[in-house]
């Protein structure tokens, strides 16, 4: 069997044991078990990718396998993946696993959480792995559906009209989606929805005209793409920690995964007639997250906008399409999953104890809870941009590579873009200051304990990988790029 | 020279080391480790300048660069990558040593100031990791490594300024440092994005050919990249953080503040000197404007200032500025008197580094002894802190330019390089260096002479600091006499080959003339117990002396563009546009579909009456569309 398959399959068998399962301590032996298998799995696929690539393997997609699901509409299971997806998988098993560490504590039906969770990361997993396009659409589905429950049943706050709104306008976007994908499926004429035989074909440039915004925008509302970008903030403000952490960590990356995979690879004339009209749009989100998140008073909501802006740099900097910015765009797809999984776990770790989100009320946690400040604070300089952790690397390869672009048009853009480092600086120390710095005033939050051991297990996880993709960016770099170059080769020849 | 590398590696171990596990060590133990590293860092930096100085030269008198280590960190393209590594040449050398002996000195003297302090450990982890920064920005083999570490300094400081995190000034100073410089570094990483683009390359030393073809835009390159550097070093109008971070401990003032970080811009300029000269030599004339305007606002600000340690931090501006005036005069016309400034700025950088973390361990003791940075509390300290005074009066004197000690031959230096590129220059640069010393002497004329504040002495009677406080000072005030003696000029020129330092006397006996006569000036006002002609200057121009005490309202400025605009005008419109414009917009495709059930829902009454009417009334659409079609 194909070992891709096992990030389905594992998941599958956790479902199995979380039903099986009696008690609370079952639940978490099953997830704890299930959680490290996967990640191991990813570790060993990133190893056994890596070997393989060096010994001078230079097929586009590693460990493909194809079975027929439904032959009238040629639609089949085929798996496979490359650099990108390989990454993609390693930082999602990365954030389900201290995911689950991040929510031992989940209250009420502790059961079914998990079973939503696990279900939710079959989807993940299945779309990463997936080649066909009917396929990863029906596991982006399945990501999505218990988004709603999660939300809904166990979150905080606005959660119905949040978790109301999220499903809504996702679903909008899937909708696009479908319409998409049958106009790539008739357009070209194909006999197969597999994506590595479709770029073959030639898509007429008058279907490329009208089906590269489809899916684009259907990508691009789960990329945080202005005006879509609505559901995040609401969304990520309601849910409780694990799914704010898989949502922004890794959900979104789907958006822009998809955009580059499908929307760019299938229809790079689409690309070039609709990239200045996206461009501006994300170049809108990039500053206009930012500038928004400065006047905000919720931790979470200050989190999501921070995120509108990262995740606009992702599309913006697969839009400027030259070989640097596409692998500085997955490169800060990885980045932006870590830091911000690690940001919503310790809000969530601080909302547990103090119950309160609001910047306002919150003062003076360096003295309180010191191993929770000081993650928070390495959190907020990762995500503004210090050398030596994540963001640093992403953003650097980004605006390098923007660069390349030499109209003067994408070279406006690279240069409004660039502004967000300093808003970035601008609100995560605004935050920082008033929340962590200072003596505290309410005298309940005294009383507080710092992090017990499953929550430092979580943030320790995350630190060091944040640090370590900071640290020794040379070999991620050199997997993703040399990924992005078959890809980019259909868009720039 | 492969052992370069441990300079760089030691404090990197020591903060980890400190950090993860410094909670748990005794204070002692910590500050230990802390200092035992910084000296194996500071000898090894010495074995480096000697081994680098006492080499043989290069055919045509210049010294080799040596790269003893490189690698490539982060690829871009084939020719663009960030690269680590460590580059040896004349500059890097001479700033390795001054790094460390003054971050030595440093450590040292925190023992005994710190003495007691919660969060010990916590402290001497930033400096490590501060001192590591540093080194690694001066070795820089490439621009964008500079960025990088150019970027780790600037959190170190953050760190360093908010290290009392509990004072509210505390923290918006470290806030207020950390984004005016961000503000600058966006500048400098346009500059850098331009750079690499046109350069091909991210090394400083471009392909010929690459220069040919994209030398016009080299000027904007370099040009933004001052303003990163700008930002760093304090230039007008982006110096208003530097007052600010003042709100640190007095060591980090010395260490950051004055000696090494805050001279990262001028060490800049200094590295893109070739580039200036061949490709911008207007642009680095701008370069020389800028410091000379920052030069004298910053004095002005001075003399009105009463919190010794605003006034050190103002004549660290103006100090600054001079270095900058100096490598802005150069010119290509004349091989040896068209780069004088650069060796002059070079040499200032590394005297003031010296004279300057002098006066701010000296400013430590004396806030040390009276728990207070108001001029009002002190007065007649002289007769409690002997050691304090004879040091600070050294460094006041250096600092003033009097020979023979470093900041007179130093100073000379700038002050011919501008009377060589217009006596303009050269005659405001020597009544900025009269007003140095008019500020300096005032303000040691208040603190070790002066009204003595009996009141608060007798309650708390001022004493001279602990040895390993007093010893720094006696160090670098020991440095401070001897080093205008060493022949600069042989290890660092313009062109790199050897120079011979003279006086020029016309130059030189100006500014000792003007020097004296600013301290008879001082002195006259500010010795005695009574000052009837600073209180009547007071009287007599309030609304300067309140100008110039508030800082010609620059901070009030700046408050106003980020209160006023950028929080009023943009962030929270913005925020209201996300809110009720986009959300309400989907609120309303939500709210219409709903309505829309509900008007559609009526027609599902059960009625078969009403089916029958719609189904027949369909029948007869269809069969009219169906015979006029």
């Amino acid at each position: 069997m194909n070992i891709l398959s096992l990030f389905v399959l594992i998941p599958l068998l956790m479902l199995l044991g979380l039903w099986i399962s009696r008690s609370v301590n079952q639940v978490r032996g099953v997830i704890v078990c299930g959680s490290s298998a996967l990640l191991l799995l990813a570790a060993w696929l990133t190893y056994t990718y890596v070997t393989v690539r060096q010994g001078g393997n230079t097929q586009e997609m590693l460990f493909t396998d194809s079975v027929s699901w439904y032959a009238p509409l040629n639609i089949c299971y085929s798996v496979g993946v490359d650099g990108i997806s390989v990454v993609m998988l390693l930082l999602s098993a990365i954030i389900v696993f201290t995911g689950t560490f991040a929510s031992w504590k989940i209250q009420p039906m502790t059961k079914e959480y998990f079973l939503w969770f696990t279900l939710l990361s079959i989807g993940v997993f299945g779309f990463f792995i997936s080649t066909d396009l009917f396929t990863m659409f029906m596991f982006y589905e399945v990501a999505l559906i218990p988004m709603y429950l999660l939300i809904g049943v166990w979150g905080s706050g606005k959660k119905e009209y949040a978790a109301m709104k999220l499903t809504l306008m996702l679903m909008g976007g899937s909708a696009f989606l479908l319409m998409g994908i049958l106009g790539i499926y008739y357009g070209s004429g194909a006999t197969t929805m597999n994506l590595l035989e479709l770029v073959k074909l030639h898509i007429p440039t008058e279907m490329q005209r009208i089906f590269f915004p489809m899916i684009f925008v259907g990508f691009g509302v789960l990329g945080a793409l202005f005006p879509f970008h609505t559901w995040s903030p609401d969304g990520h403000a309601s849910a409780p920690t694990a799914v704010s952490m898989l949502h922004a960590g890794v959900l979104m990356k789907l958006g822009g995964y998809g955009c580059f995979r499908i929307a760019m690879y299938l229809m790079p004339e689409g690309a070039a007639i609709w990239g200045d009209f996206f461009l501006v749009l994300t170049t809108i989100s990039v500053v206009y997250g930012a500038f928004s998140a400065v006047v905000q008073t919720d931790l979470k909501y200050i989190n999501a906008y921070s995120s509108v802006s990262h995740c606009g740099l992702v599309l913006f900097a697969l839009l400027m399409m030259t070989r640097v910015s596409c692998t500085g765009a997955i490169l800060q797809m990885l980045s932006h999953g870590l830091m911000t999984a690690l940001f919503f776990a310790l809000i969530g770790m601080i909302y547990g104890r103090t119950h309160t989100r609001d910047v306002r009320e919150l003062n003076g946690l360096m003295k309180i809870m010191p191993f929770l400040a000081v993650g928070y604070v390495i959190a907020g300089l990762a995500n503004l941009g210090l050398p030596g952790l994540s963001g640093f690397v992403a953003e650097m390869t980004v605006f390098v590579g923007s660069f390349q672009n030499a109209d003067l048009f994408h070279r406006v853009c690279t240069i409004i873009a660039t502004m967000s480092i300093v808003i970035t600086a601008v609100y995560i120390l605004r935050v920082v200051g008033k929340i962590l710095y200072g003596t505290c005033k309410n005298p309940e939050h005294l009383k507080l304990t710092d992090a017990t051991w499953d929550e430092r297990f979580a943030v320790i996880c995350l630190v060091v990988c944040v640090a370590g993709l900071g640290l020794a960016p040379y070999w991620v770099s050199n997997v993703i790029s040399e990924s992005v170059e078959p890809i980019i080769s259909q868009i720039i020849p | 020279m492969e052992y370069t590398i441990l300079i760089l590696a030691l404090p990197v171990l020591s903060f980890l080391l400190l950090a993860l596990a410094g909670m748990k060590m005794s204070h002692r133990l910590a500050g230990t480790i802390g200092t035992l590293v910084l000296g194996v860092v500071a000898v090894l930096s010495y074995l480096t300048a000697y081994q680098y100085f006492s080499a043989p030269r290069m055919a045509d008198g210049t010294y080799a660069t040596l790269i003893p280590y490189h690698i490539t960190w982060l690829p871009f393209t084939e020719t663009l990558h960030i690269d680590m590594g460590i580059l040896l040449d004349p500059i890097s050398v001479m700033m390795l040593v001054v790094i460390s002996t003054v971050s030595l000195m440093v450590h040292l003297y925190s023992f005994g100031y710190m003495k007691g302090e919660r969060g010990f450990q916590r402290y001497y982890a930033y400096l490590s990791l501060f001192t590591f920064s540093m080194l690694g920005l001066v070795v820089a083999t490439n621009i964008f490594q500079m960025y990088v570490f150019w970027e780790l300094v600037g959190v170190s400081s953050y760190l360093l300024i908010g290290f009392y995190y509990t004072k509210p000034e505390a923290i918006s100073a470290s806030k207020k440092a950390f984004i005016v410089t961000r503000f600058a570094d966006l500048g400098f990483l346009i500059g850098i994005l331009i750079y690499g683009y046109y350069m091909g390359t991210f090394t400083f030393t471009p392909d010929q050919q690459m220069l040919m073809q994209g030398g016009m835009m080299l000027p904007w390159a370099l040009g933004l990249m001052f303003v990163g550097g700008a930002g760093k070093s304090a230039m007008f109008p982006l110096h208003i953080w530097l007052p600010d971070a003042m709100e640190g401990p007095t060591p980090v003032s010395a260490l950051i503040h004055a000696a090494t970080m805050v001279v990262a811009g001028v060490y800049q300029v200094a590295r893109m000197f070739t580039l200036y000269m061949g490709y911008a030599p207007e642009t680095i004339h701008i370069v020389a404007y800028v410091g000379a305007f920052t030069a004298f606002y910053a004095a002005a600000v001075a003399c009105a200032q009463s919190d010794i340690k605003r006034v050190l931090a103002f004549s660290t501006i103006s100090q600054i500025g001079f270095m900058m005036v100096a490598l802005g005069v150069c010119t290509s016309a004349h091989p040896h008197e068209g780069g004088l400034g650069y060796m002059a700025s070079m040499f200032h950088l590394f005297t003031h580094a010296m004279f300057k973390a002098l006066l701010f361990l000296g400013a430590g003791c004396i806030i040390h002894a009276v728990h207070s940075n108001e001029m009002s509390t002190m007065g007649g300290l002289r007769k409690y802190m002997p050691i304090t005074h004879w040091t600070f009066l050294i460094a006041c004197l250096a600092i003033s330019g009097i020979p023979p000690f470093s900041g007179f031959f130093s100073k000379d230096e700038i002050l011919t390089a501008c009377f060589a590129f217009s006596p303009v220059i050269g005659w405001v640069m020597t009544v900025i260096a009269g007003m140095t010393s008019f500020y300096m002497f005032r303000l040691y004329y208040c603190i070790f002479w002066g009204k003595e504040n009996k009141e608060l002495h007798a309650a708390h009677t001022p004493h001279e600091s602990p040895l390993t406080m007093t010893l720094p000072l006696m160090i670098l005030a020991a440095i401070t006499c001897v080093a205008g003696f060493i022949p600069f000029g042989h290890f660092v020129s313009s062109n790199g080959t050897s120079y011979d330092i003279h006086l020029d006397w016309s130059v030189a006996g100006t500014s000792i003339v003007v020097a004296l006569i600013a301290i008879a000036l001082a002195t006259w006002m500010y010795l005695r117990e009574d000052q009837p002609v600073a209180d009547a200057l007071q009287r007599t121009f309030p609304k300067l002396h309140r100008a110039a005490y508030k800082r010609f309202y620059m901070d009030e400025l700046w408050l106003f563009v980020t209160k006023k605009i950028i929080f009023r005008c943009v962030s929270a419109p913005l925020a209201w546009f996300d809110r009720h414009v986009i959300d309400q917009f989907l609120n309303f495709l939500a709210w219409a579909t709903n309505a829309l059930g509900e008007e559609v829902q009526p027609l599902q009454n059960g009625r078969i009456q009403t089916y029958t009417l719609w189904f027949l009334g369909g029948i007869v659409v269809l069969t009219l569309m169906l015979l006029l079609v």
